[in-house]
């Protein structure tokens, strides 16, 4: 069985990012970038899939910029058969990404693709979703645990009660939880290893898609500055304060 | 709660916009495959495991240190599983040769590693890093079969390595050695003697340990030249390569240290334990000498990994620690103090070692070049060059190093007042760890000797010329650059100056040798300016040309040079003074003199 995994480059989860002067987006020039943390897992748990004897190849695939291929050489260092580059320096926006990797499923056919839950730049958490209803497959989303057999996968979610299983029929579309798995460290040979892996690329226009923004951005700011607290004096006083100045009772 | 970050952003811009190492590294038959995005992965991999593995081991490695029970040793909490997580990595095998089962990257990318290893964890980093001296000296020397059996187990992690050279009565001067070896009728040596200060003696994260042991043959000639290496396993190699019978060796007891706790160093005790000849009889010191160079610039990358890591704990409590008001007024009017890095002071011990750092870091990257041009270039002229530059220095890294990383971590405990000499802090620790870089490998008083003795004055300063002609020919061809001349002139006037001095000292030397040892500290500190003076203006160069890019790290770096140029360069002037007033000060007290009650 073929797995499909998704990952995207964005800016290292150690950045303290800044918002451009002008307000228009969050300046990302001569940050570090790196693999979402989220997609790292899905990469981790397809490879733990691919030695369990469950999955046979594993497919990487990003859309981006051409530095993009480095996240892609990361996934196959830790264990990815091949990657796939959808280039393209234009913005992407959720829907745009799921159908570009519909274009990308309906050519490769995997049985499972597996993606993180969000991404954490823009924390959208649609990917996942969007492209499950394009493609009409069922979704198993924020997995903490997945468990394949026969034509089925079993997945673990976390949801706000707790935990909820579902049984999916294959193909699926499976997003990744924190807890689902701990990514390896790469070995060194397979860094070296990784730099022969076939890796191909392709645009939105091969591809047969518009990847053109749907949704414009008005105002990127950064988050109220939080300001000192207060000591009240008593439980009454909270209570009150919650209700009428904080409005959260 | 103390945190390393690896300084990627700045090793990258030392390895692919100052020095290019690409380009160098595309004309070295090897490399082929180690382009600089396979460099960038390498180092951002290593930069994790020494990030989330090695440095939150650090701590609690020092406070725990090694057991010792009956001859065995345990190292700290948590070090053996580091280690079998690091083999099974591959990073043993870094930059060893694919032929065993190494990866064939080069020893630059490999040396900007150790940094990153030696400011997540010095202790922990000895070990592998021990081993890897014993590989270069099996693969320099050994037979082919010595080279077939050690060699693979070396390179996967399995087994490790140590140098066994220093005895009870003999250290620097190793032509007081008495370890004995007798010839065996298998062609085996029995060994004999005592070793001390033995790193990594004996330990439990390998399954056997291959101690490279200096001793002499029944007939050896007295002095050093009687001298032969010999590997001596704790467990003699079955033929298939798998430990056999437990050798006549062992630990005697564990030195209480001040430092670098979690490393376990030894007392080995030689009762005619098996032993292999490697290389030549009596030319164990030339199979010392080819390792030499790289086992003194790792010592160099452990001052400057302490040296940057307590950078990086000195700047976050700097940041965080509010005490009174900027003299020029409040900087933070809404907080109840300033933080303390608005204090003119606390920014001269940051930029203090954030310039030693940068500058350090460029410096030992090029050396790390040169290695790999000296052990891989088909070009013969380059490749004595890069030798020459390497033999001449050497010295200077590890001395000029190691004496600025201690002097940085103590600078960062001083940033932290109080609560730096507190343990909890780590602060101290990092100045406790930098000690023995100044010591081990060679004291930096014996690489200063070596430097103006062996280095300069007897080829007549022909090598420090290479490395001149490089330094006046970047400022010949940058000179007129309005931007760069408050950088260059001074570099330009030093390397002028220094040839003079050195043939100054080297006249004075002829009619009394002490002057050039009375000089040789003062005159390896002077170079040492010299290199980073130059080193920084072409880190100037690189920056200013990206100026414009609007990327606060080029501005940052402009800044920091101008810092080391006005206050930490200047320092010539005292060494010069200091050179001129040659030996009779030092000379002229008697020695029984040097009295209590005269």
């Amino acid at each position: 069985m073929k797995a499909l995994v998704a990952v995207k480059r964005v800016v290292d989860y150690n950045v303290k990012v800044r918002v451009k002067a002008d307000g228009s987006d969050v300046d990302i020039g001569n940050v570090k970038m790196s693999m979402n943390p989220f997609d790292e897992i899905a990469v981790e748990e397809a490879v733990r899939l691919k030695e369990a004897g469950k999955v046979s190849e594993i497919v990487v695939v990003s859309l981006g910029v051409k530095q993009c291929e480095e996240t892609l050489r990361t996934a196959m260092a830790m264990g990815a058969d091949r990657g796939i580059l959808v280039e393209t320096e234009a913005p992407l926006q959720p829907l745009a990404v799921a159908k570009l990797l519909k274009a990308v499923v309906d050519k490769e056919q995997p049985q499972l693709v597996i993606l993180g839950k969000q991404a954490i730049d823009d924390d959208a958490n649609q990917t996942g979703q969007m492209l499950a209803a394009l493609l009409g497959w069922p979704q198993g989303t924020f997995a903490s645990k997945v468990v394949v057999a026969d034509s089925k996968v079993d997945v673990t979610r976390e949801i706000d009660g707790g935990l909820e299983t579902v049984a999916l029929k294959l193909p699926a579309i499976v997003t990744t939880d924190l807890r689902l798995n701990e990514p390896r460290y790469v070995k060194l040979p397979n860094i070296m290893a990784a730099k022969k892996k076939p890796l191909d690329k392709t645009t939105p226009a091969d591809l047969g898609v518009d990847p053109a923004p749907r949704l414009t951005v008005l105002k990127v700011a950064e988050p109220a500055k939080r300001s000192a607290g207060v000591k009240v004096a008593s439980v009454q006083e909270l209570v009150a304060k919650l209700k009428n100045e904080a409005k959260v009772l | 709660m103390a945190s390393y970050k690896a300084p990627l952003r700045d090793m990258q811009f030392v390895m692919h916009e100052v020095l290019e190492v690409g380009n160098t590294l595309a004309t070295l038959p090897g490399y082929e495959d180690a382009t600089p995005d396979v460099l960038d992965s390498v180092l951002e991999e290593a930069a994790k495991f020494s990030e989330n593995v090695l440095f939150p081991l650090n701590r609690t490695g020092d406070e725990e240190g090694c057991h010792f029970d009956n001859g065995e040793v345990k190292t700290p909490k948590g070090f053996k599983e580091a280690y079998q997580q690091f083999i099974e990595g591959g990073w043993t095998g870094l930059d060893c040769d694919p032929q065993y089962g190494g990866q064939g990257l080069p020893k630059v990318v490999g040396f900007s590693i150790s940094e990153m290893q030696c400011s997540a964890n010095m202790a922990w980093a000895m070990y592998p890093g021990l081993s890897h001296g014993a590989y270069a000296a099996v693969n320099n020397h050994g037979t082919d079969e010595q080279k077939a059996l050690y060699l693979p187990k070396l390179i996967d992690g399995t087994w490790s390595g140590t140098m066994c050279l220093t005895e009870p009565h003999c250290g620097t001067d190793l032509g007081l050695l008495r370890t004995k070896a007798d010839p065996q009728a298998d062609g085996s040596y029995l060994i004999s003697g005592t070793k001390i200060f033995i790193s990594a003696g004996e330990h439990d994260l390998t399954d056997n340990i291959l101690h490279l042991v200096l001793a002499r043959l029944p007939d050896a000639p007295k002095d050093v030249k009687g001298i032969s290496l010999f590997i001596v396993p704790k467990f003699i190699p079955t033929a298939e390569g798998g430990v056999g019978a437990r050798n006549k060796l062992a630990c005697g007891s564990l030195e209480h240290k001040m430092g670098i706790k979690a490393n376990a160093t030894c007392v080995m005790n030689f009762d005619g334990a098996v032993g292999y000849l490697i290389g030549e009889p009596n030319k164990g010191m030339q199979c010392m000498f080819t390792m030499m160079n790289a086992a003194r610039l790792g010592v160099g990358m452990q001052g400057l990994g302490l040296n940057e890591v307590s950078y990086q704990q000195a700047l976050a409590y700097a940041k965080d620690r509010l005490q009174m008001r900027a003299l020029a007024g409040p900087k933070f009017p809404d907080k109840p103090a300033d933080p303390i890095i608005v204090h003119p002071d606390v920014r001269r011990m940051l930029l203090t070692m954030k310039a030693y750092a940068e500058g350090g870091r460029v410096f030992s990257t090029w050396l790390g070049l040169l290695l790999d041009i000296e052990t891989q270039s088909q070009d013969e002229a380059e490749k004595q060059d890069a030798s020459d530059l390497l033999a001449l220095l050497i010295p200077v890294a590890k001395a000029f190093m190691t004496d600025n990383g201690f002097e940085a971590t103590n600078l960062g405990l001083q940033v932290f007042g109080g609560h730096g000499y507190i343990r909890e802090w780590g602060m101290e620790q990092f100045v406790r760890d930098a000690r023995i870089s100044q010591i081990y490998e060679g004291t930096n008083g014996i690489q200063a000797l070596d430097l103006i003795g062996r280095k300069v004055l007897m080829d007549q300063a022909t090598k420090l010329r290479k490395f001149t002609k490089i330094v006046h020919k970047f400022c010949e061809a940058n000179g007129d650059d309005e931007q760069l001349k408050e950088f260059i002139e001074p570099v330009a006037s030093l390397n002028k100056q220094i040839l003079d001095i050195t043939m100054q000292i080297g006249m004075q030397s002829m009619s009394n040798r002490d002057e050039a040892g009375a000089a040789a500290v003062d005159y390896l500190r002077l170079l040492g300016h010299l290199v980073y003076g130059y080193f920084w203006a072409r880190m100037v160069k690189t920056a200013q040309a990206k100026a414009d890019t609007g990327d606060a790290f080029y501005q940052a770096k402009v800044a920091t040079a101008r810092f080391y140029f006005a206050k930490l360069f200047p320092e010539h002037l005292s060494l010069t003074a200091k050179l001129k007033a040659g030996a009779k000060p030092l000379m002229a007290l008697d020695s029984e003199h040097f009295a209590l009650h005269l």
